[in-house]
């Protein structure tokens, strides 16, 4: 107990030790966490982009939406029937049944052809189910129940737009690989950006280091102050990619204010989520020690005393 | 406590610095190693911190074959021997306490003993007042006693020490053996490499002295093999 007591001792000094390392050298160490914050910044601002995305594809559900035309002569009962069965589907969320005469309605409202449709003696216009899918609903999945509905003799006609739905998700999902080939390179660069900062230090310790393994230090307690420094050079550099991120957020507010005003749209744009910080420091702090790791695993016990 | 078996160090180039040494040195000894310079003492010191590995034959520290012990277990063997160097080797950016403090941070030592053992440590070379000091702020021959303080904080059985009267002047470099001397005194086994042979006449202590990497004269038996 004792033993894990100073074990955990260590540690805490260590990392004390790591914090005052940055603090000694403040310009590189600043320089360094500045292209680090970067380097995290950039592919966790891609990644909003599309979460982003995702939500302007959601907020324009009524593009997705699909109409089904009763045939004519078709009583209300009949639609009112299809559309009950319709709803008990899991993948429709909402079915809303506009009859002829509210359609006819509709129409003379709109276009102010009173007279004109006062001459029809029947009603042309069929009864009309509006159905609204799920978001989440694959464009394979609606085609098959439009094929479905196409089927009932019961209906005229389907209209339904699924390019444009699969059109977005093909490009969303393009973005989205692209966030993991960005983040992957990235990290990647932080990881040699660290290991090259740390290969350094190394160097520059070099006498420091032989004296301590001359007074009986093993590789692992010479080794461990720079992986906490590699930790805190992704850590502090994930905390500064955060910050770029906020600010960048802050200065797109309000132009996207003003866009979505003039579409109209209930868009509101997302900010950091816990997910997206969770990310930036874990993999900062994984990208850290990373680097840190493959310097010292080459470098520290080349060193012995002469 | 100190058993050379038919050392020889050959560097790479060929050269030879120890030659077929065998000699024993029992525990609480007092020895000074001395001899023109070439002659092996530095070899022959770092075979003892474990530094360099025999070419042939054997050496036992306590009972282990320190010639061959494993890479990964060389720092706990380090940890029980106190070694003092010509330039002391001490950190410039630590405090006088953090440097003395070392070896046991090193070992593990719990935080609250190490304050009294690196005092007691301090107390003994003179240097109590010293301690927030960095090394940079004191003299040399104070720097070289701070180091002889790290060596001996963590009460090792063994001490070796390269020249460590070598960047001093003669009276400072009396009062530095004067020092030696008295941790003898209390048992520990000391072997000091000095060139000074006007400070030996002085100190009295058991000599070896080393010529062309073999052991020519002194209180300890020649190198013809089995003699000790």
């Amino acid at each position: 107990m004792q033993r894990l007591g100073h074990y955990f001792g260590l540690h805490k000094q260590n990392a004390v030790l790591a914090f005052d390392e940055l603090r000694q050298q403040p310009l590189a160490s600043l320089l360094t966490i500045a292209v680090i914050g970067i380097a995290l910044a950039l592919p966790a601002a891609l990644s909003l982009l599309v979460q982003n995305g995702r939500s302007v594809a959601g907020s324009m559900e009524e593009v997705r939406d699909f109409s089904v035309y009763m045939q004519p002569g078709q009583t209300v009962e009949a639609a009112e029937d299809l559309a009950g069965r319709l709803r008990l589907k899991a993948v429709v969320r909402e079915v809303r049944l506009i009859t002829a005469e509210q359609a006819l309605e509709e129409f003379r409202e709109a276009s102010g052809l009173d007279n004109a449709l006062e001459a029809l003696e029947t009603n042309p216009l069929p009864h009309t189910l509006v159905v609204r899918p799920d978001i989440e609903v694959a464009p394979e999945a609606l085609e098959s129940i439009a094929e479905e509905l196409r089927s009932n003799p019961a209906v005229d006609q389907v209209r339904i737009d699924t390019d444009w739905v699969r059109r977005l998700n093909a490009i969303l999902e393009l973005l989205n690989r692209s966030v993991w080939i960005a983040a992957i390179l990235l990290i990647t660069a932080v990881i040699i950006i660290v290991g090259n900062t740390i290969r350094l230090d190394i160097q520059n310790r070099r006498d420091e280091i032989e004296v301590y393994k001359l007074l009986g230090a093993s590789n692992g307690f010479v080794r461990r102050p720079f992986l906490y420094t590699g930790i805190c050079y992704g850590l502090t550099g994930g905390v500064f990619g955060l910050i770029l991120l906020v600010i960048s957020a802050l200065v797109l507010a309000e132009p996207i204010e003003r866009l979505t005003g003039l579409y109209g749209s209930q868009f509101v744009l997302r900010g950091l989520n816990i997910a997206t910080i969770g990310a930036v420091l874990g993999g900062g702090l994984l990208a850290g020690w990373g680097g840190a790791w493959s310097a010292v695993s080459r470098h520290i016990s080349a060193i012995q005393p002469k | 406590m100190i058993r050379f078996e038919h050392v020889t160090k050959r560097y790479d180039g060929g050269r030879d610095a120890l030659r077929n040494v065998s000699l024993e040195i029992p525990k609480g000894e007092l020895v000074f190693l001395t001899g023109p310079s070439g002659a092996g003492k530095s070899t022959f010191l770092k075979m003892l911190a474990c530094i360099e590995r025999p070419t042939r034959g054997q050496v036992f520290v306590n009972g282990a074959n320190i010639g061959s012990l494993p890479e990964k277990h060389i720092h706990r063997y380090r940890r029980q021997i106190g070694l003092v160097f010509q330039d002391n080797k001490l950190l410039q950016d630590k405090s006088t306490f953090d440097n003395v403090a070392l070896p046991l941070v090193i070992a593990g030592m719990p935080e609250r003993d190490i304050g009294r053992r690196v005092r007691a440590a301090l107390d003994q070379v003179g240097l109590l007042k010293k301690e927030k000091s960095p090394p940079r702020n004191l003299s040399l021959g104070e720097q070289q006693r701070v180091g002889i303080a790290r060596a001996v904080v963590s009460r090792p059985g063994l001490l070796i020490a390269d020249e460590p009267t070598g960047n001093l002047d003669p009276e400072l470099s009396l009062d530095i053996m004067n020092l030696f001397r008295r941790f003898n005194d209390i048992g520990v086994t000391m072997v000091i490499a000095t060139h000074d042979v006007n400070l030996l006449d002085q100190l009295g202590g058991k000599r070896l002295i080393l010529t062309n990497g073999e052991v020519n004269g002194g209180d300890f038996c020649s190198n013809d093999g089995g003699g000790y």
